[in-house]
C-alpha cells in the first residue's frame, strides 16, 4: 500500500507525529496519491460504492441494535415499536433492510465486473479470493439478520437453511441441534443470531481491508486487461477517482432512496409481518431476492445431501475460478468467445434467480436443473476449454495505443499528481 | 392501474398459463383482487382525514369485537399525518377503553379509563380464548395487516410495480375480502363454522361476513355501503401499519431532490477534473 507517497509534512507537530506514526502519509499513500488507470469506465466505481453500503448498514444497524429486543416474545414487537416510536425508526429500519439489498446488488455487479474484465487472474487471485470470502460473509449477515424481526419468514428461513446441515451424515442432527441451541428453532437460537450479526460486519470490514489492501499491492485491472505500463497511463486516485466514485456513490444512493421512500417493502415478503407461528408452515417458504439463485441450486437437485453440496459448490468454485480460466487474456474486450458466454452465464444466474422464487414443481424444476447444470459447466469445461481454442483479438501494448484504436486522440501527459497540496 | 392495464393483464395471464395445464388451474384459483385508486398512493399521496374517521369507526363498531389493533397507541390518533384528531377527541376516545393496569399498592390488578399513551387493546385475553370463540381461529390482529397480505403480481407487472409504485396489494386485498362473500360455487362443502370468500386463500374463512349496508351510521354524509365501509376500513388499516407513510413520502421527495441536485454537480466537478485527462473517462 505504501511506496506511492509523496505526503511531506509541512508543520513541526505532523513532522512529530509523523516520525512516531505513518499513518497520514500511509492514508495518503493508499487514497490520494495511489496511481488508478486512467481508462477505468464507471465499472470500477462499485468497490467503493460497497465501501460507502457496508458504512451505511454498521451506521444503521448500531442505532437499531440500540432499540431492538432479541427475544422470541418481543423481537416482532420491538421492531414495529422502533418504526412507529422511536424517532425516525421507520428511516433506520427501512435503510438497513432495503441497504442489505442494494448492498448486494452492488457486490454482483462488482463481482460480473471482475468476470467480464479478468480481474481475477494474475496477480489478483489473492485480492479475488478475498472477495468471494466477503461474499460469504454477506450472505452469512444478511440471512443472521433476516431472522431477527421475527416474522414468519424469519422463523420458516431459519428453519429451513440450518435443517440444511442435518442432510450432513452421521453428524448432521447433532449440528442442527447445536446450531439451534436446542430441539428446535427458538429463544437460543434468536440470541445467537443477533450475536453474530453483530459481529460478521465488523469481520466484513476487517477482511475489506485485506481485500483493499491486496488491491494496492498488485494495482487495479482496467478495461483492456493489459497492465500501465508508465506514469501516463494512471491517474492519482484523488481528485481523478475520488470524484468519479462520489458521483455513481450519489447516484447509486437516488436508487436506495427510491426504495427506501417509496417502496419500502417491495423487495420484502408480506408474510415477514405476521409474527413467527413455528405451527403455522406458510404456502410458499421464500428466501430474499438476492439468495434466489442459490436457492434455486439447491432445490435442483433431487437429494438433500446433493442439494448442500451443489449450494455450497456454487459459491466455493467462484475461488478457484482464477485457475479454472486458461484463457491468458484478461478482458472481454478482446475475447471474442468468452464475452458470449460471459453473457449467457448472466443470464443463467438471472434465470436461476426467477426459478428461485418459483414453487418447485413441474417445469420449473426441469428448467432449474438445466440452468444449474450450466453454472457449474461454465466454471468446469467451458471456461478450461475456451481458453484453449479461442483466438483472442490482437492485444493492445498499451492502455495509451488502445484509446488510441479506438480514435479517441491520447493527449498531454497525465497530470502531475496532485499529493504536495493538501 | 387503469382497466386497459387490467386487461392486459387478464390477457397476459391467460397466454402464459393456459397451455400449463393443471398448474394453471391451481394458480388461477388465487384471484387477484381488483386494484383501486387510493388517495395515497404515488409519491405526494396524502391520506383523506375523512375517511381514516370514518374507516376508525368501522374498526371501532365492527372489528373490535373480534380484532385487537395492539400496536397502535390513542396519542397516535391525533399525530400528523393520521386521522387528524385533536389531543381532546383522541382523549375522549381512549377514555372510552377499560384497561388493565396494576398490580396496585394492595398488590390487586384494576381497570381504568383509557389514556392517549395506551394502545388499543385485545378484545380478549389471550390467543386460548380467541380460538374458543372463533371456531377454533384466532382472528389476527389488524395492526400490520395491511402490510402482512399480498398476491402475486407476476411478470412483468413486479417490474412494472416498480416504475409506478404500486404498492397498496394488501389495502386491495382487505377491501375485496371484506366484500368477496358469495354462496359456494355448487358442489363445495363448506367445514362447519365457515363462510365462502372468493378472495380467502382456501374459501373458507371462519370470519362471518363482517358488514352489511347501513350497520355503521356515518355522519358526513358518505353513503352507508358494504362498499364504502370496506374503502374506509381498508384504508384506516393501511395508516395503522405505515403510521409515518406521510413524512416519509415527503421527506423522500426532499431527499431525492438534494440527490439529484448533488450527482448533477458531481458530474460537472468530474468533467472538469477530467477533462486535462484524455481518454475515457
Ligand atoms: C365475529 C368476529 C369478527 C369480526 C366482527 C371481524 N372479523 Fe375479521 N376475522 C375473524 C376471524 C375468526 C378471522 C380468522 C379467519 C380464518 O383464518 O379463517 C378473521 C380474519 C380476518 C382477516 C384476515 C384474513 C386473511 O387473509 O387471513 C382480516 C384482514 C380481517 N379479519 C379483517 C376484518 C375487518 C376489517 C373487520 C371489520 C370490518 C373484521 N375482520 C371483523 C373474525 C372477525
Ligand atoms: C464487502 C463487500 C466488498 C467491498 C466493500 C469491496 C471493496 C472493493 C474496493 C473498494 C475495490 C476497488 C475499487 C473497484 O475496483 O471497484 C475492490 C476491487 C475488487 N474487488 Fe471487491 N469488495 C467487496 C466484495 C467483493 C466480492 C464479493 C468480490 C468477488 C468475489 C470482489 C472482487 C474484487 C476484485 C477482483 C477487485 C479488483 C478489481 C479490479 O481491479 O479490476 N470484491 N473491492
Amino acid at each position: 500500500m505504501s511506496g506511492h507517497s509523496t505526503y511531506q509534512p509541512q508543520s513541526r507537530f505532523m513532522q512529530w507525529f509523523e516520525r512516531r506514526l505513518p499513518i497520514v502519509s500511509f492514508m495518503h499513500a493508499s487514497f490520494v496519491a495511489y496511481p488508478t488507470p486512467r481508462n477505468l469506465n464507471y465499472w470500477w466505481t462499485f468497490g467503493g460504492i460497497l465501501s460507502l453500503m457496508l458504512a451505511i448498514q454498521i451506521v444503521t444497524g448500531i442505532v437499531l441494535a440500540m432499540h431492538y429486543t432479541p427475544h422470541v416474545d418481543h423481537a416482532f414487537v420491538s421492531v414495529e415499536t422502533i418504526m412507529r416510536d422511536v424517532n425516525y425508526g421507520w428511516l433506520l429500519r427501512y435503510l438497513h433492510a432495503n441497504g442489505a439489498s442494494m448492498f448486494f446488488l452492488a457486490a454482483y455487479i462488482h463481482m460480473f465486473r471482475g468476470m467480464y474484465y479478468g480481474s481475477y487472474k494474475d496477480p489478483r487471485e489473492v485480492l479475488w479470493i478475498l472477495g468471494v470470502i466477503l461474499l460469504f460473509l454477506m450472505i452469512a449477515t444478511g440471512f443472521m439478520g433476516y431472522v431477527l424481526p421475527w416474522g414468519q419468514m424469519s422463523f420458516w428461513a431459519a428453519k429451513v437453511i440450518t435443517s440444511l446441515f442435518g442432510a450432513i451424515p452421521v453428524v448432521g442432527d447433532s449440528i442442527v441441534t447445536w446450531l439451534w441451541g436446542g430441539y428446535s428453532v427458538g429463544n437460543p437460537t434468536l440470541n445467537r443470531f443477533y450475536s453474530l450479526h453483530y459481529l460478521l460486519p465488523f469481520v466484513i470490514a476487517g477482511v475489506v481491508i485485506l481485500h483493499v489492501w491486496a488491491l494496492h499491492e498488485v494495482g487495479q485491472n482496467n478495461p483492456t486487461g493489459v497492465e500501465p505500463k508508465s506514469d501516463k497511463e494512471t491517474v492519482p486516485f484523488t481528485p481523478y477517482a475520488t470524484v468519479k466514485d462520489s458521483f455513481l456513490m450519489v447516484v447509486f444512493l437516488i436508487l436506495l432512496a427510491w426504495f427506501v421512500f417509496y417502496l419500502p417493502n417491495y423487495l420484502g415478503h408480506a408474510d415477514n409481518y405476521i409474527p413467527a407461528n413455528p405451527l403455522v408452515t406458510p404456502a410458499h417458504i421464500v428466501p430474499e431476492w438476492y439468495y434466489l439463485p442459490f436457492y434455486a441450486i439447491l432445490r435442483a437437485i433431487p437429494s438433500k445431501l446433493g442439494g448442500v453440496i451443489a449450494l455450497g459448490a456454487s459459491i466455493v468454485i467462484l475461488a478457484f475460478l482464477p485457475w479454472l480460466d486458461t484463457s491468458r487474456v484478461r478482458s472481454a474486450a478482446y475475447r471474442p468467445l468468452y464475452r458470449q458466454f460471459f453473457w449467457i452465464f448472466v443470464l443463467v444466474c438471472i434465470g436461476l434467480g426467477w426459478l428461485g422464487a418459483k414453487p418447485a414443481e413441474g417445469g420449473y424444476v426441469i428448467a432449474a436443473r438445466f440452468l444449474t447444470a450450466w453454472y457449474f459447466l461454465h466454471f468446469l469445461v467451458i471456461l478450461p476449454i475456451l481458453g484453449l481454442i479461442e483466438k483472442p483479438k490482437p492485444l493492445p501494448n498499451s492502455i495509451s495505443e488502445a484509446v488510441l484504436r479506438e480514435g479517441v486522440p491520447i493527449g498531454a501527459p497525465a497530470p502531475a499528481p496532485s499529493g504536495t497540496k493538501h | 392501474m387503469s382497466p386497459s392495464r387490467h386487461i392486459l393483464a387478464a390477457a397476459l395471464a391467460v397466454a402464459l398459463t393456459a397451455p400449463l395445464g393443471p398448474s394453471a388451474a391451481i394458480a388461477a384459483e388465487a384471484i387477484a383482487p381488483p386494484a383501486l385508486s387510493w388517495s395515497w398512493s404515488g409519491p405526494f399521496g396524502k391520506f383523506d382525514r375523512a375517511q381514516l374517521q370514518r374507516g376508525l369507526r368501522v374498526y371501532r363498531e365492527v372489528c373490535q369485537n373480534c380484532h385487537g389493533l395492539t400496536l397502535v397507541s390513542f396519542r397516535n390518533l391525533a399525530e400528523p399525518g393520521g386521522p387528524g384528531f385533536t389531543t381532546a377527541q383522541a382523549a375522549a376516545i381512549a377514555k372510552e377503553y377499560k384497561i388493565k393496569d396494576g398490580p396496585n399498592d394492595q398488590g390487586e390488578m384494576f381497570e381504568r379509563d383509557g389514556r392517549l399513551a395506551d394502545r388499543f387493546p385485545a378484545p380478549w385475553p389471550n390467543e386460548n380464548a380467541a380460538r374458543a370463540q372463533h371456531n377454533g381461529t384466532v382472528p389476527p390482529d389488524l395492526s400490520v395487516i395491511a402490510k402482512a397480505r399480498t398476491y402475486e403480481r407476476g411478470f412483468p407487472w413486479f417490474l412494472i410495480d416498480i416504475f409506478t409504485q404500486y404498492q397498496e396489494q394488501g389495502v386491495d386485498y382487505l377491501v375485496a375480502l371484506l366484500k368477496g362473500y358469495t354462496d359456494p360455487p355448487q358442489g363445495v362443502e363448506l367445514p362447519p363454522g365457515t363462510s365462502y370468500n372468493t378472495y380467502f386463500p382456501g374459501h373458507a374463512i371462519s370470519m362471518p361476513p363482517p358488514l352489511q349496508d347501513e350497520l355503521v351510521p356515518y355522519t358526513d354524509g358518505a353513503p352507508q355501503t358494504i362498499d364504502q365501509y370496506a374503502k374506509d376500513v381498508a384504508a384506516f388499516l393501511a395508516w395503522a401499519a405505515e403510521p409515518h407513510m406521510e413524512a416519509r413520502k415527503r421527506i423522500g421527495f426532499q431527499v431525492m431532490i438534494f440527490l439529484i441536485v448533488f450527482a448533477g454537480l458531481l458530474y460537472f466537478t468530474k468533467k472538469k477534473v477530467w477533462a486535462d485527462v484524455h481518454g475515457h473517462a
